[in-house]
């Protein structure tokens, strides 16, 4: 047998891997379980369906659910073209190395810089010029998404065999053409999945919205609710909790969000899963 | 000479596939024995099996016995009977740490702390691998800077610092250029004086250059083995002279 | 036609050229602007009393801008997170990438991922709702809100991205090293942490490195549930301001030189940030090496 040194080096190790593993489940199912069962109980449809109001002496979420939709489709509308042309220059037509590590670098430290950063950036640039609005947080939100977007597309167009170029320009296409008749359509999903990975991070996101986008509880339609101020579900959620201590209301958007986000690592995954199987 | 490792009716099977069929074999202390065949013949699959490194592979299935000094390995410790049965790979495989922690990583495992023994045992076992003259200049180096032909005696010095009895070595040289085959071969000549070493090579003329004993394995069966003069000049089997004089494989 | 072919592809060529160097422009705009807006504030109140000045008095009629608290409270709270969070998922890592099986593998990526996921303001709202009343009670202090909750909750954000990132580290650690350590009569445990970590260990850093830029740069979670007051962090049951909460705690209602120092606050955390990324790109760097 071994020493028991070694016996004993072995356990210790061995129980705290598994304490550390049963941890991580043990907290990340504590955390979903303990929102959902104090959010969903106060989740009504009148909640969701009106606006808060201090005559009536209720709070409602519609407004906050509104324009946290907005948001996304006005980010995403203008992050699309952005993030899948810089993708596609990158890996079609850039020819100078240098250049290409550069706008990656550059991709990765957008990634990496904070929140409230852009918060303030974007209240500078767009907000003191056009005016606390939710195109203003979107515009914000743009270039917070551009790098998750453009890495998506990159990595999917890099799977499009080389093969597909050379016969498309074999039978005379031009370059353009090329691109748009072979080479995107090999990175749908890599769009798709940069798409739900980005409708992940506006969902959660907070400081880079509080002084661009505001705080304001107003039901609009699209067009006038993306120049007017609006609070998405999550400013919404701080806002109830940290300032106007309504926990009920703070637990059912915690629980909304919970769930949006679940919903969208299962969509993540299964994108994934369908694309990899593809590609086998 | 006593046998070191004896194997009867051994049988081996990777899920459904039996890759070791009714093996019987005694194996000498202090001498080298090769074990030779075409790809895919057991070889290699019975080699890993002396020192339980089949364990690892999910799926398989082991009948019959296998003794390592008179003991069963299955009822031995595993790591016990892997520090006296030492094992060589087929690609040099040094840790990404100094030539100096490559060495001194096994005495360590087993208990061994103190600086002096430890340079003592480093030093041995790198003398003993031929290499000692080359490095030692160099022990606080990163072994991946070795050749590739370095690197394998590294390994070598690196099973050898544990004290062994038999040293395993999986094609030892089949990744290596003709002057470093050469070395690695005159080592292990040199070792056998200390160690049992069984290796799997194949190369008919290793074979026949550094073994006493050579078992020739078919489709997962120990067709032959006897002394290596034998096999390779009068094999009794029609299979094992076909295989020597290169009719296949 | 010819000519007019090449001239369309050059046109297409151009547009994509400049799609791809928004992002470099992005970044300079946002470079710039922290720049610009950052130094007035430096220049005003000094160098080295804003950086080193132990005092923050906004609003008092004789102001003071040292934001010393919020520096070491930010380092602080970091190193704290990084103590917590680092040996919880580095020991999971190991566990998931080696020894689990398939079913438990599965279930917690799926967990991981779920962490992960949940954005900060709900981490802040559980941390101000359990974390900080449970701290109050537990250690008799009269406000939960404090370093040490914060502290906490930095570990748990950072927790999915170490584990991520140490999984795909060991996972690439080749098995020829564990096979040789093993044949050494090395245990499978023994293995993985004499042999795979190290041999993983850039990887390894890396996950650090990112856990430690993610939980210096969390806003909102650590703005719930630090108490926010602009103390020295003296003790772990101090209400602290981190350098993110300084920025967002008086933005909405500050003018003058206030707000001027507000953006020389982000202006320091930027330069933190930039610093950690570039650690970063040098760990990742040395994994591709290796």
């Amino acid at each position: 047998m071994i020493s028991n040194r070694r016996k004993l080096y072995v356990w210790t190790v061995r129980i705290l891997m598994v304490l550390a593993t049963a941890l991580t489940g043990l907290l990340t199912l504590f955390l979903v379980g303990y929102v959902l069962l104090r959010g969903i109980p106060n989740i009504t449809w009148e909640l969701l369906s009106t606006s808060p109001s201090y005559l009536a002496d209720r709070v409602g979420i519609l407004p906050d659910i509104l324009n946290t939709i907005y948001i996304i489709i006005a980010t995403l509308v203008i992050v699309l073209p952005l993030g899948v042309g810089a993708a596609v220059y990158l890996t079609e037509y850039a020819s100078n190395r240098r250049l290409v590590g550069i706008i990656e670098y550059a991709a990765e430290a957008l990634s990496g810089i904070p929140s409230i950063i852009y918060g303030l950036v974007g209240m500078l640039l767009f907000s003191n010029n056009m005016g606390t609005s939710l195109m203003a947080g979107a515009l914000t939100l743009v270039i917070m998404n551009l790098p998750v977007i453009m890495r998506n597309t990159q990595e999917s167009l890099k799977t499009v065999p080389q093969a597909y170029r050379e016969g498309a320009f074999g039978l005379g296409a031009g370059k353009w053409r090329v691109i748009r008749t072979v080479v995107m359509p090999g990175c749908v999903d890599g769009v798709v999945t940069g798409c739900i990975l980005s409708v992940g991070r506006i969902l959660g996101e907070s400081a880079a919205l509080l002084f661009t986008a505001g705080f304001a509880h107003v039901a609009n339609g699209l067009w006038e609710g993306l120049h007017s101020a609006g609070a998405t579900l999550t400013v919404a959620l701080y806002v109830y909790a940290k300032e106007q201590g309504e926990f009920e209301v703070a637990f059912a958007i915690a629980a909304i969000l919970l769930a949006l986000s679940l919903l969208i690592n299962l969509s993540a995954t299964m994108v994934t899963k369908k694309y990899q199987r593809r590609n086998q | 000479m006593k046998p070191i490792i004896t194997a009867k009716d051994l049988c081996l099977w990777y899920g459904q596939s039996q890759a070791l069929k009714n093996i019987d074999i005694a194996i000498p202390e202090q001498s080298i024995t090769a074990l030779i065949g075409p790809s895919g013949c057991g070889k290699s699959t019975f080699l890993k099996t002396l020192n339980r490194m089949n364990d690892l592979i999910p799926g398989v299935k082991i009948t019959g016995t296998v003794e390592y000094n008179g003991q069963s390995i299955f009822d031995q410790d595993v790591n016990l009977l892997r520090k006296e049965v030492g094992m060589v790979f087929q690609k040099p495989n040094p840790f990404p740490m100094s030539i100096y922690d490559n060495v001194a990583y096994g005495p360590r495992t087993h208990g061994i702390r103190d600086r002096k023994r430890l340079d003592e045992i480093v030093e041995r076992s790198l003398r003993d691998a031929a290499i000692w003259d080359e490095v030692k200049d160099r022990l606080k180096k990163n072994a991946l800077g070795l050749s590739g032909g370095q690197q394998q005696r590294l390994c070598i010095a690196r099973a050898l610092a544990v004290q062994p009895r038999v040293l395993l070595m999986d094609e030892p040289t089949s990744a290596l250029d003709p002057i470093s085959t050469l070395k690695i071969e005159e080592l292990a000549a040199k070792l056998k004086d200390k160690y049992t070493i069984v290796i799997v090579t194949h190369n008919m003329q290793q074979a026949l250059r550094i073994s006493d004993h050579t078992a020739f394995f078919l489709l997962g069966e120990l067709v032959e083995y006897g002394d290596t003069d034998q096999i390779f000049t009068n094999p009794a089997d029609q299979r094992t002279n076909d295989y020597v004089t290169g009719r296949f494989g | 036609m010819k000519r007019s072919s090449n001239l369309f592809e050059g046109v297409i060529h151009g547009i994509f050229l400049i799609l791809g160097l928004v992002t470099i422009a992005c970044v300079l705009i946002i470079s710039i602007y922290l720049i610009v807006s950052g130094i007035p504030a430096i220049l005003e109140i000094g160098l080295v009393d804003f950086l080193f000045g132990t005092q923050w008095a906004s609003t008092a009629a004789e102001p003071k801008y040292g934001i010393l608290p919020f520096i070491l409270t930010s380092i602080y709270g970091t190193l704290g997170a990084i103590a917590l969070g680092v040996p919880v998922g580095v020991l999971a890592a190991v566990y998931l990438s080696k020894m689990a099986s398939g079913p438990v593998k599965n279930t917690m990526g799926q967990m991981v991922s779920i962490l992960a996921g949940i954005p900060s303001v709900v981490y802040g709202l559980v941390g101000m709702m359990v974390l900080v009343p449970g701290i109050r009670k537990l250690f008799q202090v009269p406000d939960g809100a404090s370093l040490l909750a914060a502290i906490i909750v930095l570990a748990v954000m950072i927790l999915p991205s170490i584990i991520k990132m140490s999984v795909t580290a060991l996972e690439a650690v080749p098995k020829e090293y564990e096979d040789a350590s093993l044949a050494l009569g090395a245990t499978p445990e023994e293995t993985y942490f004499r042999v795979s970590i190290p041999a993983a260990k850039s990887g390894i850093a890396a996950s650090v490195v990112l856990g430690v830029g993610r939980a210096i740069g969390e806003a909102m979670a650590v703005m719930m549930v630090a108490g926010n007051a602009p103390n020295m962090p003296d003790s772990l049951f101090q209400s602290v301001r981190f350098l993110t909460t300084a920025v967002a705690s008086e933005m909405s209602y500050s003018g003058g030189l206030q707000r001027r120092a507000l953006f020389s606050i982000a202006l320091v955390l930027f330069i933190f940030i930039m610093l950690i990324n570039a650690l970063l790109n040098f760990f990742l760097k040395g994994e591709k090496k290796e």
